[in-house]
């Protein structure tokens, strides 16, 4: 069997004719297979939805009950058969929940990576190579230009500013689901015990990963309207990016901007978002590990999503492994 | 290096000054010499280092990786040494110990030592021994593009900061120091004296004059004062003693390096204060031009000679601050300006004159004079008191300027940024535009950008409409309603037009900023293009 006849592109997303059901699909079908939380990744609307525990219940807080017509849970490792055709979910590392799937017929065996990292996140689970005939990767830091540095170590450029610029309120951009956590345990780990302040956007998601045996330590709201400034004097409030630009940033002391993007490495994204401190944390894999992954997997084809997807394919060329980009609309290259 | 490249990170991203301030304070204390002296100079722009081609960067990436791979990276990052920076490492490796990797004066004497044919391997060399932010560091260093925002100004005055010196005395050592300045630290740090200068062709603070404001001039007697015109140049210092020569901005900027023409022709000894102009001396009859010639000159390390033949610089000066090594900054300004009458009526007459004094009886007539200046490039007239002597700073009393009245236009708002720092969450700075007639219509077209002048509650204001009345967005950047009937028009008042290839709208205005916010206008009533090209020629004329 070709691999194309088992899983190929399609307006809707990654399509298994022989399984009936899409992978991360843009728009409603009626079964998905979901990787992981993100909403570029996990809509809502489809018929049935199959995923991880952890990412079903992600949907069902940021879409409400009725996310889906019917969902199935599914455990790491545990084999589903689809309409004939075998599916299994292996931790990504990404954010908490973020699940690989396993598409297997005949002997043929494809990986959707989803989105994933191999860095390490005390968050979720980390990544599990699984043997495959086919790799979709994806590519959002395609480029060797991205070689995202130890996270303490970003950390603690933060926790430096904090010492140099006690008066400064200083506002964290991350994105809600995964990097907000994550990057909050980081400032734990690396010693912050004070006080952490949440933007509202954030609240529910972090209660579901304390829930989920996660700490974050003392993290409180910081969005009450009448807080006067000085009560932010030299505090750290994690919101996402988008919120800083907003009227909301406006309660806090000589706000000092930090964003924790995978982006922040190229200093013109910086300059140009504002970011007076950017913080090089991403949960995306950086070019090495995009590459040590496709050599430790050892695929015989590897299939390039969304990202900088010419300068995969053209690294796979050179190392001839057969390599092809797929050229999928719908997933935020921003994302991060 | 770390710390440095770690400082030049956060610097390029600071927008506030206190900011800049704090992190170089911080650095030139928890650095130890000699790195911290070779950062200085490296900031203030006097340090020496070994050039390197963009070319030979290019070479060295290109001996260990693909030229597609690279032309993705590069085409993505948009600069070349942040690009190296970034791709040198092909694999991942351990981010090397901050206390493993050369030091700032290491790599400088290391550079500064290397013979012609030594330079690539060493080059190749550092590249492997730095990380990712001090390669990147290094690069900016060794081609010499050290572009942070950070004047030499600002640099000392973070010493000031430090150790609690006053910056005019941290600027009358300066130029009498080399990198890595170690003597200063030590004064700075209180364990040594101060160090003692051997030449007095350094720079010195420079006197500087109050704007007249109403009711200043009425307790003033006319006669206690001279006036003069003040033209629109830089203002500037010559230095020359012992076959030193310098030249330097008032803010203590060495430019010697870009006016050749005219540090070449220094033919005295001694400190003389004045005003940089492009065009002929007053002795020489041919006019003086404008600024935006002068703008030709300005910003540049070297200079061709084309650039000298086209726009000629000379020196119009009025004050003398040394006669050869004797300090006369006490002397009174008639005397002082006697001795430098003496001094430029035998220097070279195409290249030195001297301001010429405007006789005035009452401070009416100064007005009426001040208000009709006999030549484009004066922007009104100084008022200097006959008796004072030569003080540095912005006292109130020995020194007045007195500007032509600002230039007002009505303008619309076309487009809003947000600002930073404190202001990031406002839209701050506006893009405004004036009517002119084009191929689809009269259409209004974007004359200048504005970001102060307001006040807090008029951001408010300001803030509000942006938001309520945005039709697009590019980037960062919001294009606001803007139609006859309907925008917000803002009086826009400015210093001086220039003519610009680089605007659409063919001109470009100086100091601009907001004046008033005209809620009683409609963008139908705002000015026309044809206005400020109107002023272009009233200039010209």
């Amino acid at each position: 069997m070709k691999p194309e006849a088992l899983l190929h592109p399609t307006p809707a997303g990654l399509f298994c004719p022989i399984g009936r059901f899409h992978v991360d699909p843009v728009r409603p079908v009626e079964r998905a297979l979901i990787t992981h939380g993100h909403s570029d990744h996990a809509r809502a609307g489809h018929a049935k939805v199959l995923a991880t525990r952890q990412t079903l219940d992600i949907m069902r807080l940021r879409y409400g009950e009725d996310f889906c017509g019917e969902e199935q849970a599914v455990a790491f490792g545990e084999e589903i058969d689809v309409e004939g055709v075998r599916v299994s979910f292996h931790p990504a590392g990404h954010v908490l929940g973020s699940a690989q799937v396993a598409i297997e017929k005949d002997g043929l065996r494809i990986v959707v990576s989803g989105d994933y990292k191999r860095g390490v996140d005390p968050t979720c689970a980390p990544f599990e190579p699984v043997a495959c005939d086919v790799f979709i990767t994806e590519a959002t830091f395609g480029l060797p230009v991205f070689h995202h540095p130890d996270p303490r170590q970003e950390i603690d450029k933060l926790l430096t500013s904090l010492k140099q610029f006690p008066e400064r309120s200083h506002l964290v951009g991350a994105y809600a689901l995964g990097k907000a956590q994550r990057v909050i345990r980081l400032i734990r780990d690396c010693g912050y015990h004070e006080p952490i302040y949440i933007h509202g956007a954030l609240a529910k998601l972090c209660d579901y990963y304390v829930g989920q045996g996660v700490d974050l330590g003392d993290i409180r709201p910081a969005t009450i309207e009448k807080s006067s400034p000085d009560a932010f004097k030299g505090a750290v409030i994690v919101g996402p990016p988008s919120a800083f630009q907003d009227r909301w940033a406006r309660r806090f002391n000589e706000p000092l901007i930090a964003f924790a993007s995978g982006w922040m490495m190229v200093r013109q994204r910086a300059k140009q978002g504002g970011v007076e401190l950017p913080l090089v944390i991403s949960d995306h894999c950086d070019w090495p590990e995009l590459l040590s992954t496709i050599e430790e997997i050892g695929p015989s084809e590897v299939w390039v999503t969304h990202g900088r997807e010419e300068a995969l394919v053209r690294w796979c060329e050179l190392k001839n492994i057969p390599a092809r980009p797929l050229h999928l609309v719908g997933y935020e290259d921003e994302g991060d | 290096m770390k710390a440095f490249a770690t400082l030049l990170d956060r610097l390029v991203l600071t927008p506030s000054r206190n900011g800049k301030l704090t992190l170089l304070a911080d650095y030139f204390r928890d650095t130890p010499d000699p790195d911290r002296g070779y950062g200085l100079a490296a900031l203030a722009g006097g340090l020496d280092l070994k050039s390197v081609k963009p070319a030979m960067l290019r070479d060295l990436v290109l001996e260990r990786m693909d030229p597609v791979l690279f032309q993705y990276s590069y085409d993505y990052v948009g600069d070349l040494a942040e690009t190296i920076s970034l791709v040198w490492d092909g694999t991942r490796k351990d981010e090397i110990d901050d206390d493993h990797q050369p030091r700032l004066s290491e790599v400088v004497t290391r550079m500064n030592a290397l013979g012609r044919t030594e330079v690539r391997s060493a080059v190749r060399d550092l590249l492997d021994k730095l990380d990712t932010s001090s390669r990147f560091a290094f690069l900016k260093l060794v081609t010499g593009a050290l572009r942070i925002g950070v004047s030499a100004r600002l640099a000392k005055q973070a010493l000031s900061d430090m150790s609690g010196k006053d910056v005019t005395e941290i600027e009358t050592l300066w130029h009498g120091l080399t990198p890595p300045y170690e003597p200063l630290f030590a004064w700075l740090e209180g364990r040594a004296d101060k160090p003692v200068l051997a030449t007095p062709a350094i720079f010195h603070s420079v006197m500087l004059a109050n704007p007249v404001e109403t009711g200043d001039l009425e307790k003033l007697d006319p006669a206690d004062y001279a006036a003069e015109w003040k033209w629109d140049g830089i203002r500037v210092q010559m230095s020359s003693y012992g076959g030193t020569k310098k030249l330097y901005s008032r803010s203590g900027d060495d430019i010697t390096g870009a006016f050749p023409d005219v540090v070449g022709s220094i033919n005295f000894e001694g400190v003389i204060d004045g005003e940089l102009l492009v065009g002929g001396t007053a002795r020489s009859n041919n006019p003086t031009r404008t600024f935006s010639d002068l703008q030709q000159r300005l910003n540049r390390k070297t200079v061709t000679g084309k650039m000298l033949d086209e726009y000629p610089a000379f020196v119009r000066a009025y004050d003398l601050l040394f006669e050869s090594d004797l300090d006369i900054r006490a002397e009174n300004f008639l005397e002082r300006r006697r001795r430098l009458g003496d001094i430029i009526q035998r220097a070279p007459h195409d290249r030195f004159d001297l301001s010429e004094l405007v006789s005035f009886a009452t401070w009416d007539e100064l007005d009426r004079i001040r208000i009709a200046p006999p030549d484009p490039v004066i922007e009104g007239v100084m008022i200097k008191r006959k008796d004072s002597p030569y003080q540095a700073g912005r006292l109130k009393g020995p020194w007045f300027k007195w500007k032509r009245d600002p230039y007002n236009i009505d303008a619309v708002m076309l487009y809003a940024q947000r600002g930073h720092g404190k202001r990031s969450s406002y839209y701050s700075d506006f893009t405004f535009g004036v009517w002119a007639e084009t191929p689809d219509g009269e259409e209004l077209v974007p004359v200048g950008k504005a970001y102060f002048g307001f006040t807090d509650a008029e951001l408010e204001v300001l803030d509000k409409f942006v938001r309520d009345n945005t039709v697009d967005r590019f980037g960062p950047v919001r294009a606001v309603r803007a139609e006859r009937d309907f925008g917000f028009v803002l009086e826009v008042a400015f210093e001086g037009i220039n003519r610009s290839t680089r605007h659409k709208s063919g001109v470009a205005m100086r100091f601009p900023r907001i004046a008033r916010l005209r809620y009683d206008k409609l963008p139908r009533d705002a000015d026309r293009l044809s206005t400020l090209t109107a002023m272009l020629d009233a200039k010209a004329g």
